[in-house]
């Protein structure tokens, strides 16, 4: 059931999983000499959980790259919601509603909780800078809007506590959480998370987990995420692509990649006697 | 005590009739949510309310029938509570952090088939109860978050409930009416889980006419008027919130605030500025502990203005307070104290409405008390129980003192018996325990006097009460002088170091005590001194934390030998515990009170050690994670003297 690449099905939970939102169609990427991706199609269905995982270097940054456009390949092409990508700036990949978070944290460190999160409405605001300046008419009415839906995403991570604090004053794992309420504020199609439970301890790895797979469930959000945490990855995702050395080893259901012969040498090593 | 005194007004849902037909244009309810002050008007609620009943007539909740309650203080669950007395059933609510365990017991024994519960945490506990106990038909849920894939056969959303209700608003109203009306002051309001020290949880069933008369006097008592704002922050199964923020607010018709979130009730407090205001006293010495946390990390010169403040208030606040004579010199003093510290601090903690404080629940140390005292804040005591529908005595304005808990309450007998222990009578006794009758039998004389179990005695000149320790707690020595253990444990936790501490000796030649740290303020402490940890039981077992606690040890033996009738009780030997004394692993009540037994059951190694004369004990411990998982700490505990006043020679002396 799960194996159906087109998608369209309904999950053992109930969610509702629809066509092909993303295709990587044989993406080469190189920089200079360096093979940092090398022939690897996969895709991604609407309102899936997909992970990406493998080993360290073996080009899962490189590939959410690539997904979020940051990176364009030299081979290959990306087809998002059907049609082929053409290069793009940032803010335009933004208006096409994807989001992301970074593994090593990219928040406004001197800004306080609520602010950061309110720069990922900026897509939304229509409103022009003298307007703002001056706070007339139209700019009041869309900056409560937009705090409105602020609101209800502080509301959903529980981090109504911190809403006044700069983020330079929170512990890590909070600020991660930050970090992926900004990413929701854009109200995002597809989001990206990149190691969203990199140097968390325990609890905070459960507490994230379950922000995700609320965030799957309540908004319907399609979710790309990067982790070599491999527990975390089986328990949280419909299918998991496997990468090493730059290419693509396994794809499939948490199951299937698990016992897949060449995953597991990936993981473990292998013997070469 | 009869009808006459609260006229027509005989339950909570007629009390909300006349609050509608009165005041329906104010403030019933607050709750930040979103970041803003959202509040319902007494109409609001009113409606509100009605409708969420309509739909549990529909769901078949009939008079008598018991729905339990759980969640953290939300207008929503208050909601849930009076709906349930409008059909004239009973509403049960249950400790939010309790575990599926206890819960169970309690669901059980009321027979509850219809749980009203705050969200996704609270159905999980319930759906894990419903493997053992049969018979709960629904869980109505308040937020929707993260339920939306559950199977809802036998799960309904709040709104839901309500919609329904509003389609059968028409065919149904008058028989919500009728039902309405048929409440009398001898129905059930109410029925509240005592935690329970020993044994297990007892249902305390309070009448309409309990409840009603309660909040009559209490609010008399204390002059509070419609225009009160209270904080609701303490757990709802606790008779004290359902006084407060159920019968007195209904009563009196004023304004209940919740908070967003428990992490967020200091931002809230301070926002809504409540004018009466209720904490125990674990909530005063917390916040006590921070504010001179923060200021040891001020700066020089506000250190040196807090200090010579502080002496100041410390020596006149509490007298200002209170009325009496205070030189004009020191009036002005006080004045620009108030200005530049006790103002700002009082607004820091959001207290600087506060018209009636009151702290319960557990003696609160002295210098905690004058603290606030000396402030300008009229913080004051009370004594009371479910038993009694919360009051038994409390301090009136102007007569507070740190070490007794007032005079009786109006309407309540006071008695002490031959052997200590104190009797009561009033118009809010309880009705019974629930399905044991041998308890309340136990509890509950024919005349209508109840035991409360703790020892005490009417001071002579004052005629203020005042408890030494719970009744069966009180014993004897094997030399046969009297042993007080929470006497002993009270003084030592009013060390910010010392979160809690359980003394031991009945029976014995001498006594012991177990000493748990105060975390947050043991470890602001080691990081000024430079002390590195990793974790609690590591801080704990520091050679240097150690040392301190028994420096605290033996000043407190020092001021207990003054004593002639509990010199006894001081403490020869002690050790610091490894791990903190918690709820979750059976070693205290919900509402954190020593369960002396199984402590004693549980570290009975540890008290070997204490009385073998051994100078270290090796132990390994259960311990219950938060999501229920087991686990088990091990550690060497070192057992150490402390010095104790000679009794014996200093009255052979005299």
């Amino acid at each position: 059931m799960m194996n159906a690449l087109d998608g369209n099905f309904v999950t053992a939970d109930g969610r509702n999983i629809g066509g092909v939102m993303m295709e990587m169609k044989s993406i080469t990427l190189r920089f200079g000499g360096v093979i940092a991706l090398e022939d690897i199609s996969f895709n991604i269905l609407e309102g899936e959980v997909r992970a990406i995982i493998g080993p360290n270097g073996a080009g899962k940054s490189s590939m959410l790259n690539v997904i979020s456009g940051f990176y364009v390949p030299q081979e290959g092409e990306v087809i998002f919601q059907g049609s082929k990508r053409p290069p793009m700036k940032p803010f335009e990949v933004a208006h096409q509603g994807i989001a992301r978070t970074f593994q090593n944290i990219a928040l406004f460190e001197g800004m306080s909780v609520l602010d950061n999160v309110m720069t990922g409405r900026l897509t939304k605001m229509k409103t022009g800078i003298f307007s703002q300046m001056i706070w007339a008419g139209k700019a009041e009415k869309e900056e409560v809007e937009n705090r409105e839906a602020v609101e209800k995403i502080i509301d959903f991570l529980e981090i109504q506590a911190i809403r006044k604090t700069p983020v330079s004053r929170l512990p890590y794992g909070l600020k991660k959480r930050v970090e992926l309420a900004r990413a929701l504020a854009a109200e995002p199609n597809l989001l990206l998370l990149d190691e969203p439970m990199a140097g968390m301890n325990v609890e905070e790895k459960q507490d994230m987990s379950r922000f995700i797979l609320d965030v799957n469930s309540e908004f319907g959000t399609t979710i790309a995420l990067i982790e070599h945490d491999m527990g975390v990855v089986m328990d949280l995702s419909d299918r998991v692509v496997v990468m090493d050395y730059g290419r693509k080893i396994g794809d499939g259901t948490p199951d299937e990649v698990r016992n897949n012969q060449e995953v597991i040498d990936a993981y473990l090593g292998v013997s070469h006697d | 005590m009869s009808t006459a005194a609260t006229g027509d007004l005989v339950s909570i849902p007629h009390l909300l009739a006349r609050n509608v037909k009165f005041k329906g244009h104010l403030p019933a309810y607050r709750e930040k949510e979103f970041g803003i002050w959202q509040s319902w008007t007494w109409s609001e609620a009113s409606l509100e309310i009605e409708n969420f009943a309509l739909g549990l007539m529909d769901l078949g909740v009939k008079k008598g029938d018991f729905v339990a309650i759980i969640g953290r203080n939300r207008p929503s669950m208050y909601w849930g509570m009076v709906a349930v007395q409008m059909l004239n059933a009973v509403p049960v609510p249950l400790y939010q952090d309790s575990v599926a365990e206890e819960m169970a017991y309690v669901l059980e024994h009321c027979g509850a088939k219809h749980v009203i519960v705050g969200d996704q945490e609270q159905v999980d506990k319930i759906i894990e109860v419903q493997e053992t106990v049969s018979g709960i038909e629904r869980i109505i849920y308040f937020d929707p978050k993260g339920l939306r894939k559950y199977d809802h056969n036998a799960l309904s959303s709040f709104s839901d409930v309500q919609k329904h209700g509003v389609e059968q608003r028409k065919s149904h109203l008058s028989e919500l009416d009728t039902i309405r009306s048929s409440i009398t002051l001898d129905d059930i309001c109410v029925m509240l889980y005592t935690s329970g020290t020993t044994g297990r949880p007892k249902g305390v069933v309070l009448s309409n006419r309990n409840i009603i008369e309660t909040s009559k006097n209490s609010s008399e008592f204390d002059n509070l008027k419609s225009g009160e704002e209270t904080v609701a922050y303490l757990p709802m199964a606790w008779v004290g919130d359902f006084i407060f923020s159920v019968g007195q607010a209904y009563w009196m018709g004023f304004c209940v605030n919740c908070p967003e979130s428990a992490e967020t009730l200091n931002t809230d407090l301070r926002e809504i500025g409540p004018s009466y205001y209720f904490a125990p006293p674990r909530v005063f010495e917390n916040q006590l502990t921070s504010v001179m946390i923060r200021m040891e990390d001020a700066g020089r010169f506000k250190r040196w203005l807090f200090k010579k403040s502080m002496t100041l208030a410390k020596r006149i606040g509490g007298d200002i307070l209170d009325g009496k004579n205070v030189g004009i010199v020191d009036r002005f003093k006080y004045f620009l104290g108030d200005i530049f510290v006790y103002g700002p601090l009082k607004n820091t903690l959001g207290f600087s409405k506060i018209r009636v404080g009151y702290t319960a629940g557990e003696a609160i140390g002295p210098e905690i008390f004058e603290f606030y005292r000396s402030l300008g804040i009229n913080l004051k005591q009370l004594y009371g129980q479910t038993e009694a529908s919360v009051f038994i005595t409390q301090q009136p304005d102007g007569e507070v003192q740190s070490d007794t808990v007032g005079v009786a309450s109006p309407g309540v007998e006071l008695k002490v018996a031959d052997s200590g222990e104190v009797f009561y009578r009033s118009p809010g006794v309880f009705v019974e325990y629930y399905k044991n009758p041998e308890s309340t039998g136990e509890t509950k004389d024919k005349d209508g006097w109840v035991a409360t179990g703790d020892a005490g005695f009417v001071e002579k000149d004052s005629g203020h009460l005042r408890i030494i320790d719970r009744a069966k707690d009180v014993g004897k020595m094997s030399n046969g002088s009297m042993f007080a253990p929470k006497y002993v444990e009270n003084k030592l936790k009013f060390y910010p170091n010392i979160l809690e501490a359980v003394v031991f000796g009945n029976g014995r030649d001498f006594c012991t005590a177990f000493i748990n740290i105060d975390l947050i303020a043991v470890g602001n402490w080691a990081e000024r001194m430079n002390i590195a940890y990793s974790s609690y039981q590591e801080l704990a077992g520091h050679e240097l934390v150690v040392g301190a606690v028994k420096e605290h040890i033996e000043e407190i033996n020092k001021t207990i030998s003054e004593d002639s009738m509990l010199a006894g009780c001081q403490i020869h030997r002690f050790l610091v515990l490894h791990k903190e004394l918690d709820a979750d692993d059976g070693e205290l009540t919900r509402t954190r009170k020593v369960r002396r037994n199984i402590i004693e059951d549980k570290f009975s190694d540890l008290i070997t050690a204490l009385y073998d004369g051994s100078n270290s004990v090796s132990t390994e411990t259960e311990v219950t994670y938060e999501d229920g998982r087991k686990g088990s700490i091990k550690a060497t505990l070192s057992v150490l003297d402390a010095k104790v006043v000679d009794v014996s020679q200093r009255m052979a002396a005299e």
